[in-house]
């Protein structure tokens, strides 16, 4: 299983954590975004996910060389799911494991920021009397602003 | 030159298509292959501030030299998670 991944298949947040975990882990973080039924006052009905997919996959394990650089030790694995996917589905699952559970968590929180900077991902909202592409950030990877701000949640 | 321009979500929608085949003069920059774009479909200005540029399925600069045969995206700001 690869550990960066784009996936219009159903996210498995139990499979990535046994392909992740070692005897040597003392914690493990998970993180799952899941489609919710409410944004900015509108109901909300479903959600498509589009990706740019080469480069979701390498911002993705972009990501996790940045955390292994920050909190070294710890190792992550990331999916996001692509596609229509209905209220309540989980969009993106996070595994972060780690010795101790402060490293697993900020590098868990950390991922999540990031993606939500960096990963050329957009979502299609499908809303109650319309539709509109959400946006987010301005895509820069080598932003060190961005990241230190990704940082400083991490570890607040 | 032939460049392959791939365009995402709402860009995608203002142009109607997510993949364009263009020739474009060279010597290109993704900054040249932009403005050939935006000069063919002026409604994609409106993120001429806010997009961000890959060459070959990574991340670019608008000043990047593109070469013949390079597939360059032009990205809206993203919103996954």
């Amino acid at each position: 299983m690869a550990l960066a991944a784009v996936t219009s298949e159903r996210l498995n947040v139990e499979a990535l954590t046994s392909e992740l975990t070692m005897g040597t882990d003392g914690a493990v973080a998970t993180f799952s975004g899941l489609v919710r039924n409410h944004n900015q006052g509108r109901t909300v009905l479903f959600l498509e996910y589009e990706a740019y997919e080469p480069l979701a996959v390498r911002a993705l394990a972009r990501i996790i060389d940045e955390t292994h650089g920050r909190w070294p030790g710890t190792r992550l694995g990331v999916h996001h799911r692509i596609g229509r996917l209905e209220i309540g589905e989980a969009s993106v699952v996070i595994v972060a494991a780690s010795a101790h559970r402060g490293d697993a968590f900020a590098a868990c929180r950390y991922a999540i920021e990031r993606i939500k900077q960096i990963v050329p991902i957009w979502k299609h909202e499908h809303f109650e009397g319309g539709d509109v592409w959400l946006e987010g950030a301005t895509a820069d990877p080598e932003d060190e602003t961005a990241k230190l701000h990704a940082f400083k949640i991490a570890c607040a | 030159m032939r460049v392959t321009i791939r365009l995402f979500a709402r860009l995608r929608d203002l142009a109607g298509a997510g993949e364009l085949t263009r020739e474009i003069p060279g010597p290109a920059t993704a900054r040249t292959v932009w403005a050939s774009l935006t000069a063919e479909i002026p409604a994609l200005l409106e993120y001429e501030r806010t997009l961000s540029v890959a060459v070959n399925a990574e991340y670019s600069r608008m000043a990047a030299a593109v070469q013949d045969g390079d597939e360059v995206a032009f990205l809206p700001p993203v919103s996954g998670g």
